[in-house]
């Protein structure tokens, strides 16, 4: 496999995955804004942080309400991670490997960028958004569908899934980080129903909260959520599944020792360091180590295949 | 208001489809039948069942354009297909074998011997002034001695009906995918006349190609290393590169992809190192190959290209210097290349040419010059051209000083009436003109596709088809009318 090409599934992995994700970061914060009291502020500045940064944004807007970040999220300038500039993306990538991929992915991939292009405005208003993100999540859905069951599961395969596992893994920690920052001070006492809420937007990004409920079938509880959302393996969109996916397709390639190493570290990072009882502060810099660990992993993955 | 076919105007022209108003080729009358019965919704479905099939399966053509950069536009296509009966293609076939193997001798002579030349059948000076001779190919015989494997030949029809080869197109000829494309769409949109007409297949070009290309391979080895050489995504005929490489299963590779180490092999990058390559089908002109040779600014290519394709070790097709019959003054000498090589009477006619070249033929031109199609020798994408007929008098004495200035560069020929075919015009069906290119593989044996691009000026009463001046296309049906 070209060396190039390796990278354009790997990217293409990431930018598909990274629109997924930002949409359904949307539409949660969308949801949690109705079912809070008007009395608690919740910002929409939090999801410029997520994806972006707000150097950025502020570039061009001057307050981070609803209408600017969602903008910004889906179409804006100067943001080269809003949805359809990740699509804009993934169909460069999806073109110039149009040999490799099965024609059924290219032909959804360069659907979604037509529809998500020509319908981003849909989203700006709210009796219309759930219906965009949701056509945005499901296209990404079904692409992911269609090549787990037509494209050979060769080395290109694996690019691509290390490309949407990588991703994957990095966003949770976004989200995490941002979240867990911006929700109420931590007390000992009896937590606040708004908090609860507010764990529930970060188990609901991730699509993890049924999966959660079936898992500890507990109440909402930070550490508990923290623990299924970083530690659980068997659940796809944890760090630790997203970093052992990563390190599976890894192994199906040549010469993968020293980014297994790394992949390792991270892993050992995480099982090590206990994190769903660390308090604000040392979980904000635990994070951190393990977004530096993300990026050693990429790094050697580039400096060895691409 | 349905389609009348009373209403049809075929003016001066031949017209592939109806032969007078209200009375279609015998081959076509089930078409014109069928097109008739449909409603003007139903027209409009069928017209969008195509653009969105076109749009979704993202087959386009990317236009230069001064005031936008370069854009994706989606590939104009006219639903209505165009028909030639099997009897007629088989002659055409048979005419387009004969010239592409004519030529291939006529290009390996040019490159060894140059018997032609030293037999005064072909003038010296026309090969020491031609700009797509390549000196660095002299001594070279590639396998089988062919140089232009990939042959896209353009046809026309006059008024009388007659036949005629406007050029041929041995460089880097484009245009293939979207006959493949033109044909799944039509699947997609008129599946329902695919019953009525024993419609030959085009599906197997892309194995002939793979089959072809590994014919070439310096190494005889059962699964020889193929691979698309693309000048990249911005270029007009990306979407062509990629869905040869794809329909193929080879690499599709840039410049950049591909190395020429000291062994003078050519190998490409990958995720293990280091990959030998054997066949390279390039779609970079020949200037840009090998900035060694070549253009030594173009990043394109690959350093070493050439080396390692004279060791022969290494296939090229095209070969280098295939270019040289791509002239429009050595295409006038098509006929006597034919009775030279092979003995043979030319089964396809040239349209009559003016060689600027020769004095008189060049008086002629000048004198004339209102009447004529001026061409350049060696553009294509109908660049550089003047069309007398649609020139205003200003721009004939422009060209007039450009002749002077260049003979050598310069050939005419008479404005001819291209024939039409009904073309979807709003909710009606208006001529408009077109021209065929078929596309011809050489290896052991020659290959025809079945049929070929068809393209059409979609603006009434234009005679420019070239898709980088913004023409459209139709599906070319040949149909077996005795099977049926």
């Amino acid at each position: 496999m070209l060396s190039r090409v390796a990278s354009n599934l790997c990217w293409l992995g990431r930018y598909l995955e990274r629109a997924e994700n930002t949409a359904r970061l949307i539409n949660v914060n969308s949801n949690l804004l109705l079912d809070l009291p008007k009395s608690i502020v919740l910002g929409w500045e939090p999801l410029v942080d997520i994806v972006s940064d707000r150097t950025a944004f502020y570039a061009i807007y001057d307050v981070a309400d609803e209408h600017n970040v969602l903008r910004f999220l889906l179409h804006g300038p100067n943001n080269p991670s809003s949805i359809v500039s990740s699509l804009e993306f993934a169909r460069e990538n999806a073109r110039t490997i149009r040999e490799i991929i099965p024609r059924e992915v290219w032909e959804q991939i360069n659907e979604l960028y037509l529809y998500g292009h020509e319908n981003y405005s849909k989203a700006l208003v709210r009796r219309s958004r759930y219906e965009f993100l949701t056509e945005v999540i499901e296209s990404v859905q079904k692409i992911t569908g269609i090549l787990a069951g037509t494209m050979t599961q060769d080395e290109g395969y694996h690019f691509l899934k290390i490309g949407r596992n990588l991703e994957r893994a990095d966003m949770t920690t976004r989200i995490i980080d941002v979240r867990s920052a911006s929700l109420l001070p931590e007390t000992e006492t009896e937590q606040s129903a708004f908090e609860n809420l507010q764990w529930m937007s970060v188990l609901k990004s991730l699509t993890a909260y049924q999966m959660y409920r079936r898992e500890m079938r507990l109440r909402i509880r930070r550490p508990d959520v923290l623990k299924f959302l970083l530690l659980e393996e068997r659940f796809p969109r944890s760090l630790l599944h997203a970093l052992q996916e990563v390190g599976r397709c890894v192994q199906t390639l040549p010469n993968y020792a020293e980014t297994k190493t790394e992949i390792e570290r991270v892993e050992k990072m995480l099982m090590d360091a206990n994190p769903q009882s660390l308090i604000q502060d040392k979980l904000h810099h635990f994070i951190d180590d393990v977004q530096l660990g993300i990026n050693h992993v990429f790094n050697k993955l580039e400096e060895t295949y691409f | 208001m349905p389609i009348d076919w009373n209403k049809y105007d075929t003016g001066p022209f031949h017209d592939e489809l109806v032969e007078t108003s209200g009375r279609p080729r015998g081959y076509a009358k089930e078409l014109c039948k069928f097109i008739q019965n449909l409603s003007d919704v139903e027209l409009q479905e069928y017209k969008a069942g195509a653009d969105s099939a076109i749009k979704v399966m993202g087959i386009t053509f990317r236009v230069y354009n001064d005031e936008e950069g370069s854009i994706d536009r989606a590939w104009p296509f006219d639903i209505v297909p165009r028909l030639i009966e099997l009897k007629e293609w088989q002659q055409i076939e048979k005419g387009l074998k004969q010239r592409v193997k004519a030529l291939n001798m006529f290009i390996n002579d040019l490159y060894n011997e140059q018997n032609i030349v030293k037999d005064g059948i072909f003038p010296e000076a026309l090969l020491t002034h031609s700009k797509n001779f390549l000196p660095q190919c002299k001594g070279v015989t590639p396998p089988l001695g062919i140089w232009a494997h990939i042959c896209g030949s353009d046809l026309v029809r006059d008024q009388h009906g007659t036949v005629y080869v406007l050029e041929d197109n041995l460089r880097v000829p484009s245009g293939v995918s979207y006959m493949l494309e033109n044909r799944q769409v039509m699947k997609r949109v008129f599946p329902e006349m695919f019953k009525q007409y024993d419609i030959l297949p085009v599906d197997n070009y892309p194995s002939d190609l793979y089959d072809m290309l590994a014919a070439l391979s310096p190494r005889n080895i059962p699964e020889p290393e193929i691979v698309v050489l693309t000048p990249g995504i911005y270029n007009s005929a990306y979407f062509e590169h990629a869905y040869l490489a794809q329909q193929m299963g080879a690499e599709l590779v840039v410049g950049d992809d591909l190395v020429v180490e000291d062994d003078n092999c050519v190998y490409m990058r990958t995720i293990n190192g280091l990959s030998r390559v054997d066949v390279i089908y390039r779609r970079i002109d020949d200037a840009f190959i090998d900035p060694e040779v070549f253009n030594p600014e173009s990043t394109l290519g690959v350093p070493g290209l050439m080396r390692a394709w004279k060791s022969g070790n290494v296939a090229l097709a095209n070969a280098p210097g295939s270019g040289v019959a791509d002239d429009k003054v050595v295409y006038s000498y098509v006929p006597q290349i034919i009775e030279y090589y092979l003995n043979e009477t030319p089964l396809l006619s040239n349209v009559p040419t003016y060689r600027c070249v020769n004095p008189d033929e060049k008086e002629y031109v000048l004198a004339n010059i209102e009447k004529m199609v001026v061409k350049p020798a060696n553009e294509s994408g109908g660049y550089g051209m003047l069309i007398g007929p649609h020139a205003s008098a200003k721009e004939h004495e422009a060209f007039r000083q450009l002749i002077k200035d260049d003979p050598r560069n310069y050939v005419a020929q008479p404005m001819l009436l291209l024939s039409t075919a009904p073309t979807m015009v709003g909710n009606t069906v208006e001529g408009r003109h077109l021209d065929l290119r078929p596309f011809i593989l050489s290896s052991q044996e020659v290959k025809v596709t079945m049929g070929g691009l068809t393209r059409v000026a979609m603006i009434k009463g234009s005679t420019v088809v070239n898709s980088s001046q913004g023409g459209g296309s139709k599906d070319t049906w040949i149909v077996d009318m005795e099977g049926s």
